[in-house]
């Protein structure tokens, strides 16, 4: 009984995880048609700038408890840098394309961004663990769980209350919908496509940052870390099925719950799992649990 | 129609094997592990005529490597040349049955399932201990075809690719060139309407994503006696990317060009690498991009385009 309540929580712990991982691959997905290869990288460009500045603010003797505010900030700073540059810089020589050549495209970003890392970084890790410890810890089924975990549960569930929010009941939310649907006719009626995919990526690149930031302090920032998130990221999207919100959340959960189920029971196979699932989901339902009917064009 | 490409193949062939008797041992190695690779990237190249791009030929390169190294490390095979055909015929089976699955899937459905398959292979051979985990194992042959070889870089070996990598290059040029080859392009450009003149897409698929993984086995079986040990890395969605990305790099113009283009990937990794460890992949995604965009159909259309003109 321990046991199992013990999977539930770490579940939705690591499941919130993934869900705040996951959700700018989605929009980004769901609006661009791009599935970006190089999220892992702008997820581990958050986690390294978080790592520098609450390592910089606890250098100076700042007030401990302001560094909470950082991770955010740091999101919002790779946000407005990367995204921007991306979308500008080289996406948008590219829309029309096939699906498969903007794959490409963010393969070859992934690459450039993986060494720039490196490059400004170096290859040493680098740990801020102070928020982590900062909050304490409360005791639950007989184990100790550090409150930065309910911080991690809290934050994916304001994320996605947000992105719901914006695109279900602001103008600019409802706008974007309406060129998810069909971008053509929304350019006709008069909507900006061309800036409604500059704040996508840009909103994109900012959650896969923030996904970043809020894991750095729970690690040591590594180069390899944007390399792993990648394929859970995916693995979460394409259950749900790409491009849907409530898809995210699903497939978070479900990959969540296998994956800590599996750590618990069968810790041989934790990672096999996850991508079992994955390729059970799409055998059973191909386009993943929440996506549409699309028509065949001949 | 007179066959310019096979003489061409012949030649290359003869070049290779003579230039094998002077080259030095590092380059030999690094034309066994080319070949080896090119072998893979040739696979892909099929694959892409077919309008699928795989992110999981990682899998049967590592399917192939491991084949060889658990026939060389359990059952004490030592022979370079069975081990290899094992590698490819395990791939082939394997590919069989994920095939006969993935046969329905396009696009990014197709990539990502792919990536899934190679991942879970990745996670079982870093779990399982028996094989070395993490870590892998070393593998070492001692025959080829009954011919003694001296080590992994050895002109035996290097002859060896130099004709594997022929064969499957000037196979892969006659298929092509069949009516059971030309309906690759034809699923590409619209499936639909090849389905409506009576071909079957599905079973061209699935035969193509067979020869694919053959391929792939072949060549990892190759790189893994070449390099002498294997990990579970092979399998990992990076090493799947760089496939894709030489792939790219060749265009699917001429079944010469994935062998030239993982040679120059493989030269220009090690020199690389050597002197600008964290920058080399950035230079590589940079060459990637122009590549997209100014030139989709790969460096081989540069000497396409050349003999074009009068």
């Amino acid at each position: 009984m321990d046991q199992l309540a013990a999977v539930l929580v770490d579940g939705v712990i690591y499941s919130s995880w993934l869900f705040i991982i996951a959700l700018g691959l989605t929009l980004i997905y769901g609006v661009m048609r791009i599935l970006n290869l190089a999220h892992g990288s702008l997820y581990a460009l958050g986690a390294y700038v978080a790592a520098s500045l609450v390592g910089a603010w606890f250098a100076n003797g700042y007030p401990p408890m302001g560094s909470y505010a950082l991770l955010p900030a740091a999101a919002v700073i790779v946000g407005l840098v990367a995204g921007p540059l991306i979308e500008r810089g080289v996406l948008r020589f590219l829309y029309g394309k096939d699906e498969i050549v903007l794959v490409l495209v963010t393969y070859a970003l992934f690459l450039i961004l993986e060494d720039l890392i490196k490059l400004v970084w170096g290859v040493e890790s680098y740990v801020i663990s102070e928020p982590y410890g900062l909050l304490g810890s409360f005791e639950l089924a007989g184990l100790p769980y550090p409150v930065y975990n309910l911080v991690l549960v809290a934050a994916a569930l304001v994320i996605g209350a947000a992105l719901t929010w914006v695109l279900q009941g602001t103008r600019a939310g409802k706008l974007l919908v309406a060129v998810i649907h069909d971008r053509e006719m929304g350019a006709a009626l008069g909507i900006n496509v061309s800036r409604m995919y500059l704040v996508t990526f840009t909103a994109g690149t900012m959650l896969a940052a923030v996904g970043g930031a809020l894991t750095a302090p729970t690690v040591s920032v590594l180069p390899a870390m944007g390399v792993e998130v990648i394929v859970l990221a995916f693995a979460v999207v394409v259950i749900g099925g790409l491009g849907s919100l409530p898809g995210a959340a699903l497939g978070a959960l479900i990959v969540g719950l296998v994956r800590s189920a599996s750590v618990h029971y069968l810790p041989q196979y934790e990672l096999f799992s996850i991508y079992l699932v994955m390729a059970l989901v799409l055998l059973a339902r191909p386009k993943g649990l929440f996506a549409g009917v699309e028509a065949r064009k001949i | 129609m007179s066959d310019r490409t096979a003489r061409a193949l012949v030649l290359a062939l003869a070049i290779l094997l003579v230039a094998g008797l002077v080259l030095p041992k590092w380059a030999i190695s690094l034309a066994i592990i080319s070949l080896g690779k090119g072998l893979v990237v040739l696979g892909m190249m099929l694959l892409m005529r077919t309008g699928l791009v795989s992110f999981g030929q990682g899998l049967y390169y590592a399917v192939g490597a491991y084949a060889v190294g658990i026939l060389n490390q359990v059952y004490k095979f030592s022979d370079a040349m069975l081990m290899v055909a094992a590698g490819a015929l395990a791939a082939a089976l394997i590919a069989l049955v994920l095939g006969a699955l993935l046969a329905g899937y396009r696009a990014i459905f197709f990539a990502m399932l792919t990536l899934a398959f190679s991942m879970i292979l990745y996670g079982l051979l870093v779990k399982s201990s028996a094989l070395g985990s993490t870590d892998g194992f070393n593998v070492d042959a001692r025959t080829l075809a009954g011919i003694p070889m001296g080590g992994g870089a050895s002109y035996t070996l290097y002859a060896f690719a130099s004709i594997a990598a022929f064969l499957g290059a000037w196979g892969l040029h006659r298929y092509q060139g069949s009516l059971l080859g030309r309906i690759a392009p034809a699923i590409r450009d619209n499936e639909l309407r090849v389905e409506y003149l009576g071909a079957s897409v599905r079973a061209v698929v699935l035969l193509n994503y067979v020869i694919a993984a053959v391929l792939s086995g072949a060549g990892g079986a190759i790189v893994a006696l070449a390099v002498g040990h294997i990990d579970p890395e092979m399998a990992y969605w990076t090493t799947s990317g760089e496939f894709v990305f030489v792939a790219i790099l060749a265009g699917t113009g001429s079944v010469a060009a994935p062998f030239l283009g993982s040679a120059l990937f493989e030269a220009i990794r090690t020199v690389a690498y050597q002197y600008s460890p964290y920058t080399w992949q950035m230079v590589l995604g940079a060459a990637m991009l122009a590549v997209i965009m100014f030139l989709p159909s790969g460096l081989w259309s540069l000497f396409e385009r050349r003999r074009a003109r009068p």
